[in-house]
């Protein structure tokens, strides 16, 4: 059994037949080709597949595609505009918050949830924040400073 | 100009991809026709499978295919070769089929593939598998795996001893035998699991018309890939192409040659398809190395005045049930050598066991056997300073080798390159202003506070490494590396590499190598790695080598660029070649510097060709194979505050200084961050990471909900400082710096910890120091 979803990914209409089960990432990954969301692991803790719907933050591992249905999806594909990086995609290049870049999108998308509930987060504020996303390489210092970072850029 | 680029800290010109969800890694390819493979792993940790009935899910929709181990070998696929074997140990090496046909081992072992359309259609045919399992007993403690009675995994190997390794030098026992002082201990170094964030992947495409293979692999090291499949999978090595595209982390745990690259392969010939696996997460916890899990008695002998006489250990490894690629010369050579540590201890003797278990297969994990050695020497340093009442520095000083520049070799035979322990040591003292901190703390104690303090000087052997050492050690490769640098006719340079870096910024700090060396633009130059078909042979990325070992071939080139660059240049100007002198990206006739021919200029004129010199070739493209004279010996001295909350166990990391020496910084950001990385995966290991079975071979801690990866709560800013001290063994003076967080990190916290304790009288403490150990330590210490 199949089920109608119509939703907008990145600002792209797109309505398909989809089985019930199918997790949004996979529907993200292998029906649109949108591989820019990783997945990391399968109990929700890293983290890697966070992408924004409705403008929150959420792990598309645990979102059924037809859960999602009628809402508008963002995923890291999306957040550059006009060919200019998004000020929290330049902080997390310009202050070297990543490495293998495996956690990256899911930890810039939450990123971007955060600075818009915080808009001017202490450190530690940054480091609870990040509590739903795992780095291996990084050790989390040079993240949190691009998260203020762009904090600060995008409230100048 | 030049100057200005070695050394700075450009930004990474991998990030661009990375930040845009453009990189693409394993698990992104689609090919044509592509189907998704699925693997029936055992739930049971030691079993007979008596039989595998795939009827029910080789109808199920979607299905192309159940096979077993036994086809897998029919069809002319051989074990799982083990690349490490060390001599003058008896090692055994038991078949590891990448399938398992009558036995299965540990839980996790694969024990039959499905094929299907997708992923989902994969994993529902996997549950409909049914396979009849004889369970047999169970063994997973390295230490009782040897004893009587203790089931045997393997036919052949008795008490499931893999190998006795024993390295000796000096008179331990006469060491012992002259000693004021004797302090021991009984030390776990607990098995980790190393969660890079990507979990492994592999796409195989077969051709039938043509016998070739491409395989997409999230592996550290292609070329190493390709040689080992070429034994076990019977494909000749020029009809197989390994790619390793983006890759997610690995920290060892993808330097292994694994089975599902085998099984992906095996499955395309079967149904004649592309054909990719993904693992989950889960199956990572099962099927993916491990690293560490060491049972370590120790004892070191040293006099009133705190100088160390001798160090003797009887270690026993884990190694899992099955060899995989490296696993025996983890806690030999990369472990047993390093016992000196930082320090002139005469006399050394350690006996290591590699002993077969129940459990997953355990390989290198970032630091291999060298975190299992400076854990050992670091904390004994402190456990013996407690024992005489004296400062932990002190001790450390009064034993340091002394500075040095031109090797110094230590007990156990190995030569340091270079090295300023000291140096390194008063620096981090300095940065964390320690007598103050033992001002604090004895202030804190009044108030019923118990912060620690904790220190850990360290050297650790990378930069892997001389060939003829390689071969000496029973290493089944070289440990050289390579790399072309082609110039295009317009100025631009590609340069292919052998190295495989999978985070560690490569692509940035060799494109500033070569823009330092000759001239051109950061951006004019593309790094090229990770593809057996475009890039030349090399021994991968691991064992902090890719800088220290692949720029020494980088360098190569670039001076044969110069050299010919240099005969053109006289050509064109008409003068001699010995007047003919380099700077900034400018060849110019000494003493006149206005007569000059820019690297571009020769660059054009080397592949077009119009007027070439006498008997020089056409284009402009080097290639160079570079093997280093040694090791390399980074080190430093890293110094950890903590305090413990001894109503709760509790322990908060509340600094941490590190001061590392890795020769020449080629890019201080990407050091920094290897060092922040490095650092939080050794604190890790002291809080909070720990892989437990149960005594059925049962994982329990067996996704991520049950392990605790480290969060950014866990962790503050972390103070860096460094200091230089360069290496003769490669050109440009560097030392590998992936590591040496990781190994130094976990003494310095562990030691912290044990000090906040001591007044306390805790003296038996196990890693991970969670809570509940550090509140029942402090319970028993008070009983």
């Amino acid at each position: 059994m199949k089920l109608p979803v119509s939703l907008s990914v990145n600002g792209v209409n797109q309505s398909a037949e989809v089985e019930p089960r199918l997790l949004l990432v996979h529907y993200l990954r292998d029906h649109l080709g949108l591989t820019g969301t990783n997945v990391g692991c399968d109990t929700s803790q890293c983290g890697a597949c966070t992408v924004m719907i409705d403008g929150q933050a959420v792990k598309s591992c645990t979102v059924l595609t037809v859960q999602a249905d009628g809402s508008k999806v963002m995923t890291i594909e999306g957040l550059a505009a006009n060919g200019k990086l998004h000020p929290v995609q330049q902080a997390f290049w310009d202050k070297h918050g990543l490495q293998c870049g495996f956690c990256t999108p899911g930890m810039i998308m939450t990123t971007c949830a955060l600075i818009e509930r915080n808009p001017k987060p202490t450190e530690a504020e940054v480091r609870h924040g990040l509590e739903g996303n795992l780095c291996r390489c990084t050790g989390y210092q040079n993240i949190v400073a691009a998260v203020q970072e762009a904090a600060a850029r995008m409230k100048a | 100009m030049a100057s200005r680029i070695l050394g700075s800290a450009i930004k990474r010109r991998e990030d661009p991809r990375l930040i845009t969800g453009q990189a693409r890694y394993t698990d992104d390819f689609v090919l044509p026709g592509m189907v998704y493979m699925s693997v029936v792993r055992s739930p049971y940790a030691h079993a007979r499978i008596r039989g595998i009935d795939s009827s029910r899910a080789a109808a199920m929709p979607g299905v192309l295919g159940v096979f077993t181990g036994q086809q897998m070998k029919d069809a002319g696929f051989g074990p799982i070769p083990c690349a490490w074997v060390v001599p003058a140990s008896d090692t055994k090496t038991p078949p590891y089929p990448p399938i398992a046909i009558d036995t299965v081992r540990y839980v996790g072992n694969a024990v039959a593939i499905v094929v299907a359309q997708d992923r989902y259609q994969a994993r529902d045919a996997v549950e409909a598998v049914e396979v009849d399992y004889d369970p047999l007993p169970v063994t997973v403690d390295a230490f009782k795996a040897t004893q009587k009675g203790a089931p045997q995994l393997h036919a052949d190997v008795a008490s499931n001893v893999c190998f006795h390794w024993k390295v000796s030098g000096g008179d331990v026992e006469a060491a012992f035998r002259d000693a004021d002082v004797i302090v021991k201990d009984h030390i776990i170094n607990q098995r980790l699991i190393p969660n890079a964030m990507e979990p492994r992947a592999a796409l195989a495409q077969f051709s039938s018309a043509s016998g070739e293979v491409t395989l997409w692999s999230t592996t550290q090291n292609p070329h190493i890939e390709r040689f080992l499949l070429s034994i076990d999978t019977g494909t000749p090595e020029h009809k197989i192409r390994v790619i390793a595209p983006e890759v997610g982390g690995g920290f060892g745990s993808k330097l292994p040659h694994y089975p599902e690259a085998a099984m992906t392969i095996f499955a395309s010939k079967m149904v004649n398809r592309p054909v990719k696996w993904t693992e989950t997460r889960s199956e990572n916890y099962h099927s993916t190395t491990h690293g560490r899990d060491h049972i370590q008695d120790v004892e070191i002998a040293a006099m009133k005045d705190g100088t160390i006489t001798g160090l003797r250990a009887r270690v026993w490894a884990n190694l899992g049930a099955y060899l995989s690629t490296a696993a025996p010369g983890i806690p030999t050579i990369l472990h047993g050598l390093m016992l000196s540590g930082v320090y002139t201890i005469p006399n050394i003797h350690e006996d290591v066991f590699g002993v077969f278990s129940n459990t997953t297969p355990v390989d290198a994990y970032r630091g291999a056997g060298r975190p299992e050695a400076v854990f050992m020497v670091e904390t004994m340093v402190d456990r013996l300073a407690r024992e005489l009442k004296l400062d932990p520095v002190d001790v450390r000083r009064k034993n340091l080798i002394p500075p040095f520049q031109d090797g110094y070799t230590v007990a156990t035979g190995l030569v340091y390159d270079s090295g300023n322990y000291e140096g390194a040591l008063t620096k981090a003292l300095q940065m964390a202003d320690y007598p103050k901190l033992r001002l604090e703390q004895a202030e804190a104690r009044k108030k019923g506070q118990y912060l620690g303090i904790g220190v850990c000087t360290y050297a650790e052997i990378c930069g892997l490494g001389p060939s003829q050492v390689a071969g000496a050690v029973g290493f089944g490769g070289g440990l050289w590396e390579s790399a072309i640098v082609r110039f295009h006719p317009s100025g631009k340079v590609h340069v292919m590499v052998g190295i495989s870096p999978h985070g560690q910024g490569e692509e940035t700090t060799f494109a500033q190598i070569v823009a330092n060396e000759l001239g051109v633009g950061v951006d004019d130059v593309e790094i090229m790695h990770g593809d057996t078909d475009q890039t030349p042979m090399g021994w991968g990325t691991y064992g902090s080598r890719s800088t220290a070992v692949g720029s020494g071939a980088l360098m190569g080139a670039i001076k044969k660029i110069k050299e010919k660059a240099t005969l053109i240049t006289a050509h064109l100007l008409e003068a001699a070649p010995e007047d003919i002198d380099y700077a900034d990206g400018k060849f110019f006739v000494k003493g006149s510097p206005d007569k000059f021919k820019t690297i571009q200029d020769v660059a054009l004129m080397a592949n077009v060709a119009w007027n070439m010199p006498k008997g020089v070739e056409p284009g402009l493209e080097t290639s160079s194979f570079f093997d280093p004279p040694n090791f390399v010996y980074p080190f430093g001295a890293h110094i950890a505050l903590v305090e413990v909350d001894v109503e709760t166990g509790e322990v908060a990391l509340k600094r941490y200084v590190a001061v590392d020496d890795c020769g020449k910084v080629i890019n201080p950001m990407i050091v920094e961050g290897q060092i922040h990385g490095g650092i939080a995966q050794g604190v890790g290991q002291a809080l909070y990471e720990g892989a437990v079975y149960d005594d059925q071979g049962q994982l329990l801690t067996g996704s991520m909900m049950d392990y605790a990866v480290p969060k950014a709560e866990n962790f503050p800013n972390f103070e860096l400082g460094m200091t230089e001290t360069l290496t003769n063994v490669n050109p440009l003076g560097v030392k590998g710096i992936g590591e040496t967080g990781t190994i130094a990190s976990t003494p310095a916290v562990y030691n912290a910890v044990a000090d906040a304790l001591a007044p306390l009288g805790v003296k038996t403490l196990n890693m991970p120091l969670t809570p509940e150990r550090v509140w029942r330590a402090i319970q028993e210490a008070r009983s």
